[in-house]
């Protein structure tokens, strides 16, 4: 415990002149997290950190998975992303801004029998793609669109 | 001290469209103002429940815009059935609320 926070704060002072990057230092005063909240995958840096934190080391490409995003996101701080998805037995369906900060946006544990779409809105620091993760049946099901951002919405 | 969630859940068949409205600042903890930086604070996980019965259990990062908006579809709805929201942020602070199945146009 003491060694994770101390490299907390190592990366915390390594980055703190970075704009958005700062926040991984401020996660440790989170008093109570909720005991499913994915710390490992929201602190995770990079998209591909992020996916294994799901466990979906091995993504299939499936055009069963629909995103609803804008080509062109005029404001970075509000881009509104729909993810559905047709295939049976949809489990969670997890969004990953792959150039944000920190990649890993949201996870919906979506109950059985439920309908597999979500809405939201999100932030994006920069044009980047924006994937959806599927899980169904145990198995990682992947999409993605890219969206351009005009002015970021970090910070 | 949260402000109240706007919710509308409206049936289309026999699924609810619901849409939720919650209130929060959504900090990154890197805006900063004249006073410093901004601690982190947002909403980490969402509970919506359909008459007591979990339907979608969100878990967020603080990439989900400020006063985040939450769309989603509840099969097998009916007429005054509860939906219900509950959301969590960093900080342990929580607010709940639910609304009525109303008549879609």
């Amino acid at each position: 415990m003491k060694a994770s926070v101390k490299i907390m704060r190592r990366n915390f002072l390594k980055i703190s002149a970075g704009a958005c990057a700062a926040a991984a230092g401020l996660l440790q005063s989170g008093a109570a997290w909720a005991a499913t909240w994915n710390k490992n995958g929201f602190d995770s840096k990079t998209a591909v950190d992020a996916q294994n934190s799901l466990g979906a080391t091995n993504l299939i490409d499936s055009r069963d998975i629909t995103i609803t995003a804008p080509d062109i996101a005029e404001n970075g701080a509000i881009v509104p992303v729909a993810i559905t998805s047709k295939i049976p037995n949809t489990q969670s369906i997890s969004i990953i801004a792959e150039k944000n900060p920190f990649p890993l946006a949201a996870s919906f544990d979506i109950s059985a029998g439920g309908e597999a779409y979500v809405s939201t809105r999100l932030k994006m620091g920069q044009t980047s793609n924006v994937r959806a993760i599927v899980k169904a049946d145990g198995k990682f099901y992947t999409a993605i669109k890219e969206v351009k951002i005009t002015v970021g919405g970090c910070g | 001290m949260a402000e109240p969630m706007k919710i509308r859940a409206t049936l289309q068949g026999d699924t609810a469209d619901v849409r939720i409205l919650m209130r929060h600042p959504m900090e990154t903890g890197t805006r900063k103002t004249a006073t410093g930086v901004v601690p982190l604070h947002f909403i980490q996980s969402v509970l919506v429940e359909h008459n007591g019965k979990t339907v979608l259990d969100a878990q967020w990062s603080q990439a989900i815009s400020r006063d985040p908006f939450l769309g989603l579809r509840v099969k097998g709805a009916k007429l005054g059935d509860k939906i219900s929201v509950t959301w969590t942020d960093n900080k342990g602070d929580k607010r709940s609320d639910d609304v009525a199945v109303s008549a879609g146009t």
